[in-house]
């Protein structure tokens, strides 16, 4: 253990702490742009800055350890004065697009821009632009709004150990690229998105869905097993975007389906009302080999195919109900089974069995645990 | 799974069997390449060099099907070197003595033949694993959906056992439930011989328990599982069937067995978020509410019962499958009456006590694993500490089998299907999602580069692959990820559908059908 | 004829190979391999190629020694060589017309080669040449006769200093490597010299890479590493042949690979070609490019000495400092300590460039003066215009000006000055040098070469640049020098690496010792030193023109208006600023100001 003296206050801490991780413990805000505590330290953006005794100059705490008898001030004009140029530099070689940025408000650079009172800089010069846009499906890339913190270079190779990005040229354009400026082509987790502190990287899907105010809903992912946890953030009755928490047993980590596969959930194509059929079933067909292939995808249609016949929920159920007593009646409950789903929740699942057992009278019931 | 996938990253050795992790369970996969960062080792048993080969300290690459002579064999030298855990043993189960003779043919010799494992392989997997302090197997459906799945299942268990593996942090059992309810969907009774927390439906004093709490008489009768009632179906025993959020037309191995069973039936209810290729074959659809759309709680792989939460109202007049079900009993004359889910979820607890301890404002956060039989238990992180339900766990005779199909003239190839990372199941979801479409839009076979000499195809190519059931079109795949002889057709896409192919065959205890292995033939589309 | 020896020595440098040297020395080697030549002295004629002797404006330089007496030629071409042959040779009679002269002596005389000392005397390509100066006999008393602990002992008695630019105890830094416990540990040698205008250490390798190899495979048994990389850019083509030839050599001697010199120890040194960006110098940027990933520096939380490359202990030195090692061994460490100051041991080694008469290489011992190098061995300024400043360490240094023409060259004085060793390069200004224009010129480098890593270096550097671009374009503002001073001490105090740390010091030098000079730019709109064309304006001098029309002639934006015979006037709206007029001018009549 080490005991320093941070702002005039002693505190003790592990050796293996950085001088940020202490001032953090302390409760005192520092900004940072690049430092993430699952990533190998970085030390690019230089705002974390603080003066002590001993330090020639100022020192990036997230890359300082912590020393016995340590006195530290996180917090002076001066120090100030420095992290205020640098969110300048920033700014001057940023697209001035907050209006239409999809992390308008829940942007790092913007906050540190309205903290330090910065609607104009001091400096003017070449900005990056860059024509080339990456078409991949999943990620909106705007890379003139990088800050180079690295966070998704790392997290990339460090925690999903793809390595699809990494930085490319030197000075002013410095660029975090995949390999040859081509098109992103990875997992997409995302993981990427979920650290990006700017609006560099968003979801492609998020755009015009909504910003600011969402209505935040923890929930579990729909897909395999795993568990993760989710937050959906709700606009308009409407999935804005998708994104998970820190604390969570996933760790803040999605995958690609996890992240940016709820589309269906607004699908045109769902279900909206209870159909009985009126046509006969159509059969799968024998093609000419004389072999069974299947018939040429017909794309589903719902309501107007003509097969069914939109009816009302009391319908519906009333012939669902009437056909079961029918059918219990002639040949007895075990004539009838029932399939209970892996995607529903426990308590619908404890439902339909209960349902298949106590109201049906049979102990045929299953789900898909086998494939 | 015994153990908990925060436990992964401290394993210090990885058996994964069967199971693309990666690519099925990426966030599972994120823990595993964790553990190998910080130093674990890695071996991977599988046919198909999948990612996370690149990540393992060895790759035993078996023939598909050959699981128990390769673990018989991995056996054989742990007990043959001296490498098992005889307190364990003596403490914690019985039927060593006898079950030891049946390992003594499947020397590393014996298995290399069957599996075409090296045996310097075999013998060094043994000794990893057997002398490792905290490793832990990690299986899914390479293990279980062959004709002997439970006997590879059987066998896991027995080198667990053996060398005292299991119950400990980090170390034991694991496998990786592929849905995201699967779990909690056999936990809650969704099997035809079992209720709520696997009491046995035929057991008398369960069932007066059950009837008891259910106000109503019940059936002693074990019913059938889903693969027998396409079974019943197809000989008119079965005649109606209610399936909720379920596509086996495309899930179910043999396609056009499947459909044949449902249009026989007289009357198919099927209520799903979609009109998928099962309820197109409805008399009757009823429109459900998908997960965001509910309140209710998933219970994952670990056994961690969390939270979901109602996020957005369904579209139209789409209900929440509890209110339909609820509806629907009433009309049979069984009334269903809960103020809301917390309700369900609270009988539920009743009738199985591992979940009695936990109530929705326990898990507000991170959910609890079961079993939690009181309110201030803390769930159970890991199973099996300091001992096994039944006092003593038994050791499983058994013995290889070769799988039901094999490739012979005719169908000279084995076809293996599977998942890949984009698409989800049978593509309900993830087909409708525009970006998961773009990145994979359709099927492709898998083939490795000198099958594909062999039969004259080419990369990017139209072929058909057919089996004794059916055949499909689709675009061939070069690739050096499958075994030479072997195919692999991801099962997401109905225009190509890999169940079109796919045997029925089932295994005799659980049921599972054989979708990992059957015979199949791959040739040019003749123009 | 008596009995003579000759031995021909033509330099085979880069400098010199692109001024001819290869068809100088061909031309010799035939003429020696001749008939007629081997008739008179069987084998006692060899010509041979030795390494740069610092003198490359003179190239190519050729020594011819009969009976140890040397006569050096300078600026020979192949055409030339007869007559060498013929008079000197044959009749022993010098040709006195290309012989060199009072510059070369000049050039010379000052300087004190330790480093440099095989350069221009010996093959660089032959390993018995090496040897037979006494070559890997201090690595073979390093690994036979003398402890780790000696060996540290005696390099920090030296009190060698890393010729890299910062200036850390060699010495220390391998006790530091020594003290650690660790299976694994690499010496590294740093050759990715990038400053424009330094040659040292690619000089060092061409000419003498064995002493390298030596100083290396020393160090690696004082710290107990077995594996050691050479870093060098991969474009010093010359450099990177040699020392693969080199390299070579040592294996087949067994002076690499296991059980050197019978000692027991291990030792392999492998060529690393650098891709050559200048931040590839910085030690955490080296490690991570020979660890194969993009060369950006890391922040420096322990030393490299303690976790360095693989997160190994690591001495990552300079050409120069590990060149000089073998020569501390054979000579002692006494000697060495007794060239230079208290602090700093030994040589330096400079790329003398800019407005002096002899450019070059040369090796002074630490300590001396400015003065002492532009006057003596520098021979003064070209056409003994006035000194201005001079640009000391490359485009990371600073510039200094004359009043720091009698401050030492060594560490410490050059660091109260506000510059730094750097490199080694010194770029001489005179008074037709703009000082505001040379600091463009040196941040155009660096904020081309900041990795990008971090906000101060990328995006300042290039903002400073683009404000003294603007200066220097005319459009200067007021506040300008105030917002360069407030920039560059921002990046200096904040920038990662120190390359960030050590970039605007060519600014806030300038400024420093200038300043008039940027008010100059910005008030005035004037460049002193004519050289910012936007601020130039060309005026016809009335009382010298003579209406000859030449000017009008030769204006490409028809800018001079004049009839014959009277005088003419030059239209500043059209006026491109060329300066084709002035140059053209036989009557002086153009005004250039």
């Amino acid at each position: 253990m080490v005991t320093l003296n941070i702002d005039g206050q002693d505190i003790t801490v592990d050796r293996s702490y950085t001088l940020l991780d202490a001032v953090r413990e302390m409760g005192i805000t520092i900004p940072t742009l690049c430092h993430h505590p699952d990533l190998s330290l970085f030390g690019g953006c230089r705002l974390c800055l603080v003066e002590g005794s001993g330090m020639r100059r100022p020192a990036a705490s997230c890359v300082t350890p912590v020393q016995e008898g340590m006195v530290v001030q996180s917090s002076t004009p001066y120090l100030e004065r420095l992290r205020k140029t640098n969110v300048e530099l920033l700014l001057s070689d940023h697209p001035n697009d907050c209006m239409l940025c999809e992390r308008a408000g829940n942007c790092k650079l913007q906050e540190l821009a309205y903290y330090y009172g910065l609607r104009e800089h001091r400096f003017e010069g070449d900005r990056r632009i860059y024509s080339r846009k990456d078409n991949n499906p999943f990620l909106q890339r705007e890379m003139e709004k990088c800050v180079m913190c690295g966070q998704c270079v790392r997290i990339c190779d460090e925690i999903q150990g793809v390595g699809a990005i990494d930085f490319a040229y030197k000075g002013l354009w410095t660029k975090v690229t995949p390999p040859f400026e081509r098109d992103l082509d990875c997992e997409f987790c995302g993981q990427c998105v979920g650290v990006c502190p700017t609006g560099a990287l968003t979801g492609r899907i998020w755009a015009g869905k909504g910003r600011q105010k969402f209505r935040e809903v923890d929930t579990v992912c729909s897909y395999c097993g795993c568990g993760c946890i989710l937050t959906l953030a709700v606009k308009k009755n409407q999935i804005a975007r998708i994104y998970s928490r820190k604390d969570t047993i996933n760790e803040g980590m999605l995958c690609a389906k996890g992240r940016f596969a709820y589309e269906f959930v607004n699908s045109p194509e769902r279900l909206t009302r209870p159909l009985i059929r009126t046509a006969p079933k159509k059969d799968w067909q024998l093609n000419d080999s004389g072999r069974y292939a299947q018939v040429k995808p017909e794309r589903s249609s719902t309501n107007s195919s003509g097969v069914f016949r939109e009816v009302s929920w009391e319908e519906a159920l009333d012939h669902i109900a009437f056909r079961i007593k029918e059918i219990k009646d002639v040949h007895g409950a075990d004539a009838i089974g029932g399939l209970a789903s892996a995607r529903c929740t426990n308590e619908e699942n404890y439902l339909f069995q209960k349902f298949m057992r106590a109201a049906v009278g049979t102990n045929n019931v299953d789900h898909c645990a086998r494939y | 799974m015994t153990n908990s996938i925060e436990e992964i990253k401290n394993n210090d050795l990885l058996l994964v069997i069967g199971s693309n992790t990666t690519e099925t369970h990426p966030i599972i996969g994120l823990q595993m390449k964790k553990a190998v960062r910080k130093g674990a080792k890695l071996i991977v048993i599988d046919p198909r060099r999948i990612e996370l080969v690149k990540w393992s300290h060895d790759w035993l690459q078996l023939r598909p099907g050959t699981d128990v002579a390769l673990l018989n064999s991995i056996m054989h030298v742990i007990v043959k070197q001296g490498l098992i855990d005889q307190s364990f043993m003596d403490s914690r189960t019985q039927g060593f003595e006898e079950f030891k003779d049946t390992l003594s043919r499947y020397t590393p010799e014996y298995a290399e033949e069957i599996t075409g494992v090296p045996r310097g392989k075999i013998v060094e997997t043994a000794y990893l694993y057997a002398n490792a302090f905290t490793p832990g197997i990690y299986y899914t459906m390479g293990v279980t959906q062959h004709t002997h799945g439970t006997d590879n299942v059987f066998c896991i268990a027995n080198l667990a056992l053996m060398t005292g593996n299991l119950g400990r942090s980090s170390t034991g059992v694991n496998p990786l439930r592929g849905q995201n309810n699967v779990q909690g969907a056999t936990d809650m009774g969704c099997v035809p011989a079992f209720y709520p927390g696997y009491q046995s439906v035929d057991l008398s004093g369960v069932r007066e328990k059950f009837e008891k709490a259910w106000k109503t008489g019940l059936s002693a009768r074990p019913g059938l599982t889903a693969t027998e009632m396409t079974e019943a179906a197809l000989q008119s025993s079965l005649k109606a069937m209610y399936i909720k959020g379920e596509n086996p037309v495309l899930s179910d191995p043999d396609i056009q067995h499947t459909v044949k069973a449902l249009k026989n039936l007289d009357l198919l209810i099927v209520q799903d978020i979609f009109l998928t290729e099962t309820a197109e074959l409805a008399d009757v659809v009823l429109p459900a509410a998908c997960f965001a759309e509910k309140e209710g709680t998933f219970t994952n792989t670990e056994r961690r019962v969390q939270r979901v939460r109602k996020a957005v109202d369904p579209p139209g007049e789409a209900r929440e499958d509890s209110w339909i079900i609820s509806r629907l009993s009433g009309k049979l004359g069984y009334p269903m009456h809960y103020e809301n889910m917390e309700d369900v979820f609270r009988e539920a607890g009743k009738v199985w006590p591992a979940l009695a301890g936990i109530t929705y404002a326990r898990i507000q956060g991170r959910g609890l694993q079961w079993p939690c039989p009181t309110r201030d238990h803390p769930g159970t992180q890991y199973l099996f500490k300091g001992g096994f339900p039944k006092k003593r766990a038994v050791f499983t005779r058994v013995e290889y089998r070769p799988s039901e199909e094999l490739p012979d003239l005719e169908y000279p190839l084995v076809l293996n299907t599977g998942r890949e990372q984009f698409q989800y199941h049978t593509g309900t979801m993830t087909r409708r999602v525009k970006a998961v479409n773009k990145i994979s839009p359709e099927a492709y076979v898998e083939v490795h580069p000198e099958d594909a000499r062999k039969t004259g195809v080419d990369h990017g190519q139209m072929v058909e692959v057919s089996s004794r059931r059916g055949s499909i079109r689709i675009r061939c795949h070069i690739s050096p990820r499958p075994l030479k002889g072997t195919v692999f057709i991801p099962f997401h896409f109905k225009e190509a559908a890999a169940n079109m192919l796919t045997n029925t065959r089932r295994d005799p205890v659980a049921g599972i059908p054989e979708l990992k292995v059957c015979a199949v033939r791959l040739e040019p589309v003749k123009k | 004829m008596d009995k003579k020896d000759i031995v021909i020595k033509v330099c085979s440098g880069t400098g010199s190979l692109s001024a001819g040297g290869k068809d100088v020395l061909e031309a010799f080697r035939s003429l020696a391999a001749s008939t007629g030549t081997q008739a008179e002295f069987r084998d006692r004629c060899t010509a041979h190629q030795v390494g740069c002797r610092g003198f490359c404006s003179r190239d190519v330089l050729v020594d011819v020694i009969i009976n140890g007496e040397k006569i050096t030629y300078e600026l020979i071409k192949p055409d030339m060589v007869p007559r060498i042959f013929e008079e000197h040779i044959l009749q022993g009679d010098p040709v006195d017309e290309w012989m060199a002269g009072e510059q070369h002596r000049e050039f010379h005389a000052a300087q004190t080669k330790i480093v440099l000392s095989h350069c221009g005397e010996m093959d660089p390509e032959s390993l018995d040449a090496y040897l037979a100066s006494g070559g890997y006999e201090a690595a073979h008393q390093a690994f036979v006769r003398m402890t780790p602990g000696e060996i540290i002992e005696e390099i920090k008695r030296s009190a060698l200093r890393g010729r890299g630019g910062a200036g850390f105890p060699t010495g220390l830094k391998w006790e530091f490597a020594g003290r650690m416990r660790s299976k694994e540990k690499y010496v590294v040698c740093n050759g990715n010299e990038s400053d424009p205008g330094a040659f040292a250490d690619r000089c060092i390798i061409e000419g003498d890479p064995h002493s390298v190899i030596e100083g290396m495979m020393i160090c690696a048994r004082a710290i107990g590493a077995e594996r050691g990389y050479i870093y060098v850019r991969d474009s010093y083509a010359l450099a990177v042949k040699r020392l693969g030839l080199a390299l070579r050599q040592c294996r087949e001697h067994g002076f690499l690979g296991s059980n050197v010199f019978d000692s027991g120890f291990d030792l392999d040194i492998r060529l690393y070609p650098a891709p050559g960006a200048f931040i590839c110098g910085e030690a955490t940027a080296l490690m991570k490019s020979i660890e194969g990933k993009r060369a950006m520096p890391s922040p420096r939380m322990w030393r490299t000495a303690e976790k360095g490359l693989w997160g190994r202990p690591t001495v990552i030195n300079n050409v120069e400092t590990l060149a000089n090692v073998p020569r501390i061994l054979g000579r002692g460490a006494e000697w060495f300590a007794g060239v230079g100051t208290e602090n700093s041991g030994g040589t330096k080694v400079f790329s003398l460039t800019g407005k002096v008469k002899n450019t070059g290489l040369v090796e002074i011992p630490m300590g001396v003066t400015l003065r002492e190098v532009i006057y003596g061995i520098g021979g003064g300024m070209v056409e003994d215009r006035a000194f201005k400043g001079i640009q000391l360490g490359g485009p990371t240094g600073g510039c200094l000006s004359e009043a720091f023409l009698d401050s030492r060259v060594d560490y410490e004085s050059l660091a109260l000055a506000g510059t730094i060793m750097g490199s080694g390069g010194m770029v001489v200004l005179d008074e037709t040098s703009c000082i505001v224009d040379t600091a463009r010129f040196f941040l155009d480098i660096t904020q081309a070469e900041s990795c990008g890593k971090c906000t101060p270096c990328r995006l300042g550097l290039r903002r400073m640049f683009e404000i003294l671009q603007r200066i220097t374009n005319g459009h200067g503002r007021n506040g300008d020098i105030e917002l360069l001073e407030d920039l560059g001490s921002h990046i200096r105090a904040t920038s990662l690496c120190g390359f960030g740390m050590t970039a605007p010091n060519p600014v806030l030098t300038t400024i420093r010792y200038f300043r008039d000079e940027y008010a100059v730019h910005i008030k005035d709109r004037k460049c002193p030193a004519l050289v910012c064309k936007n601020l130039l304006t060309y005026s016809c001098i009335q009382e010298n023109c003579t209406g000859c029309g030449l000017c009008k002639k030769v204006c490409p934006s028809d800018a001079i208006r004049g009839t014959r015979k009277k005088s003419h006037k030059i239209d500043q709206d059209l006026c491109v600023k060329c300066g084709s007029c002035f140059d053209a001018c036989k009557f002086d009549a153009v005004l250039r100001e």
